[in-house]
């Protein structure tokens, strides 16, 4: 462990940023072997910021984002969330966490296939509870939104790659939350539509939301306000406004 | 703010599954399946078991035979003083006793034999003359294989009509065209009426009627041959008056056997000084109908067990391949802010009406499949309510328990685990 002193410190910091990462590492066992895909990464993002995660492949960049969106837990180190630490929060709490304040765009989709478009979009809404009438007001809007109002009543197999993508930032976007976690938003897309989901990004970026995003293309790196490089589950080199 | 209601997260459930028409069909129909092949096996069964115990109730496994016996030393005496008449026997009375007395008693069959000459056409042969009531068929049920058997009204009418069996009437070169004909027993002229089958293979097994037996209305032989036996011999003439020669005593069911041995022992000691009867209970039948119920209940634990066991495991997985195939739909719902215990309900109820649904329709199928059977193959089923009740609660039980166990455990998982499952 890193010690007592740097937990006590770090509090402090997280009122600066929104998330906070001190000494994280997260192991895996595969077969007999342990592999360190992230072997001590501190960093803090501050609210607004669009961060580019960069490496390798086998890096631990993805590794690293879904630990910030709180889909995996470190193995040892803090995650400071808003000043809490997620080691101490409930599984619960991390649903609702995810429910209310995150939104996730994979580079996969990962819509569910027999849900209509309308449907796949609703899903946040769906969980916090909101009526059917306030679901479909909103989904209307979301659609409209990224350009897939026309789509409504789909299957995401009906859809092309770039639909089905906007249709993931509309259901990331339906909570409203102030930080989008992106892996690899635009690995399966064409140049020109993923230059489209860039912009995309980039406006909700200018509305205020924290992007961060996980990608290994330099070009579409280069949307983001900062970047971290990764090696080896280490942090190599980090670039524009970061907290190290 | 967890604003999200139980309700909702229900009726998700349902319209899932009419979203996944194809799987819902699917795994219905492994519960349908399951639970109507065990309904319909057991039904198999149970006719099965039903018709071998019918078999051997038919034998007679649930009737007392009484007999009227001679008294050693009454025999005795008759040697001696050969000119006495001897009064021994079961009496009229004893059957009404019986029958109003011994609880489980069905009903009673009086019978009188005698021994007489047969002569039918130019045949000749020694009959056990049996006068008895209608009701000695319903006990002593063989095939009636011509004619007619006796009735009430050849009993009140004190008919001259007789009925022969099988064996009787081949010695005595009898058949169907035999109907109508006239048989003399001793002096007096009896129209053939009909031909029963007699009990195969005699001598194994203790049955009530003989080869060559001639069953003739009680009453007639009463009045024809009257209630005395004469019998002659060079040295001395003996005379006997016996009642009845036998009382057949049907009882409710095999189990009522032994007790009901015993009441009418208890009260016939009461009334007869002398002991001038015999009670016979075909144990060897009572035994057998008992080990085949034991046989046919291992064989029907057996085709339970198994049949609950292969359903079981067609259930089981059919649920398990198609929630583990959502893994990482669960994934999906658990990344955008599902807790664990939304992901549990929503899969609750999907698989609880898959299962029960199922369940229901398998009841169905397993009931109608039976009927079928036999109206085709002839086979005799029977439904119980524990096979329903069986089939149903442990194929709807493993259904509910192997769709929850696989959403339970892809809930448990991290989200990005369950991410990466596909």
């Amino acid at each position: 462990m890193s010690g007592t002193a740097d937990a006590a410190a770090a509090p402090a910091a997280a009122t600066a940023a929104v998330l906070q990462l001190v000494d994280v590492v997260k192991r895996y066992q595969v077969g007999q072997e342990q592999v360190n895909a992230l072997a001590g990464v501190s960093f803090g993002v501050r609210a607004g910021s669009f961060l580019a995660i960069m490496g390798a492949s086998g890096s631990g960049k993805s590794t690293l984002l879904n630990i910030l969106g709180c889909l995996d837990r470190p193995t040892a180190g803090e995650y400071w969330l808003n000043g809490v630490d997620v080691a101490q929060m409930s599984d619960d709490a991390l649903s609702d966490h995810r429910l209310h304040n995150l939104g996730f765009v994979f580079q996969s989709f990962h819509l569910i296939s027999q849900l209509t478009v309308a449907e796949n979009i609703a899903l946040p809404l769906f969980y916090q509870g909101l009526s059917r009438e306030e679901q479909h007001e909103r989904v209307l809007r979301l659609a409209a939104e990224v350009g897939v109002d026309n789509r409504l009543r789909h299957r995401p197999a009906e859809l092309s790659g770039g639909q089905r993508q906007r249709v993931a930032i509309a259901r990331a976007l339906a909570n409203n939350p102030p930080v989008i976690l992106a892996d690899e938003p635009t690995g399966n897309l064409d140049t020109a539509t993923s230059r489209q989901i860039m912009s995309l990004l980039t406006t909700l970026n200018a509305e205020g939301r924290t992007i961060l995003m996980v990608t290994h293309e330099e070009d579409i790196a280069g949307f983001a306000k900062a970047r971290i490089q990764l090696r080896d589950g280490r942090i190599l080199q980090i670039d524009g406004d970061i907290q190290s | 703010m967890t604003g999200l209601q139980i309700l909702p997260l229900m009726l998700m459930g349902l319209t899932d599954i009419l979203r996944h028409k194809l799987r819902s069909f699917l795994t219905m129909l492994g519960v349908v399946f399951g639970v109507g092949s065990v309904v319909a096996m057991l039904a198999v069964g149970e006719g099965a078991s039903q018709q071998a115990l019918d078999a051997i109730r038919k034998l007679g496994s649930q009737n007392i035979i009484l007999s009227s016996v001679k008294p050693p030393e009454a025999g005795a005496e008759g040697v001696q003083r050969s000119s006495r008449m001897n009064n021994y026997g079961l009496l009229y009375a004893d059957e009404t006793r019986i029958l109003e007395t011994v609880p489980g008693v069905v009903q009673t069959v009086p019978a009188r034999f005698m021994r007489k000459q047969g002569i039918l056409g130019s045949q000749m042969l020694e009959l056990r003359v049996v006068g008895t009531t209608a009701r000695w068929f319903e006990v002593v049920s063989r095939p009636l294989l011509a004619g007619r058997l006796l009735t009430p009204r050849d009993e009140v009418g004190r008919a001259t009509v007789c009925v022969l069996t099988e064996s009787g009437a081949r010695k005595l070169l009898a058949g169907r065209h035999t109907i109508g004909q006239t048989l003399r027993l001793g002096s007096t002229f009896f129209r053939v009426v009909g031909i029963v089958k007699n009990a195969e293979g005699t001598g194994g097994m203790q049955t009530p009627d003989r080869d060559t037996d001639v069953y003739i209305p009680m009453k007639t032989g009463i009045e024809r041959f009257g209630e005395i036996d004469m019998q002659m011999s060079a040295s001395s003439r003996s005379m006997e008056r016996v009642e009845l020669s036998q009382i057949i005593v049907e009882m409710r069911a095999t189990t009522d056997v032994e007790p009901g041995m015993q009441a009418i022992e208890a009260m016939l000691r009461r009334f007869h000084k002398k002991e001038d009867y015999r009670i016979d209970v075909p144990l060897a039948l009572l035994r057998e109908a008992e080990a085949t119920k034991r046989r046919f209940n291992g064989v029907l634990g057996s085709i339970a067990a198994i049949s609950l066991l292969v359903g079981g495991i067609g259930i089981m997985n059919i649920m398990l391949a198609s929630v583990t195939e959502r893994t990482q739909e669960i994934g999906i719902r658990r990344a955008i802010g599902a807790r664990r215990r939304h992901i549990v309900l929503q899969f609750l109820v999907e698989t609880c009406v898959l299962s029960v649904g199922g369940g229901i329709i398998g009841l169905v199928l397993g009931s109608v499949i039976p009927l079928l059977i036999t109206h085709l193959a002839g086979m005799p089923t029977v439904i119980r309510p524990y096979s329903l009740i069986l089939a149903f609660s442990i194929s709807a039980g493993i259904g509910i328990v192997f769709g929850l166990y696989p959403a339970r455990r892809a809930a448990q998982l991290d989200p990005v685990e369950a991410l990466r499952r596909d």
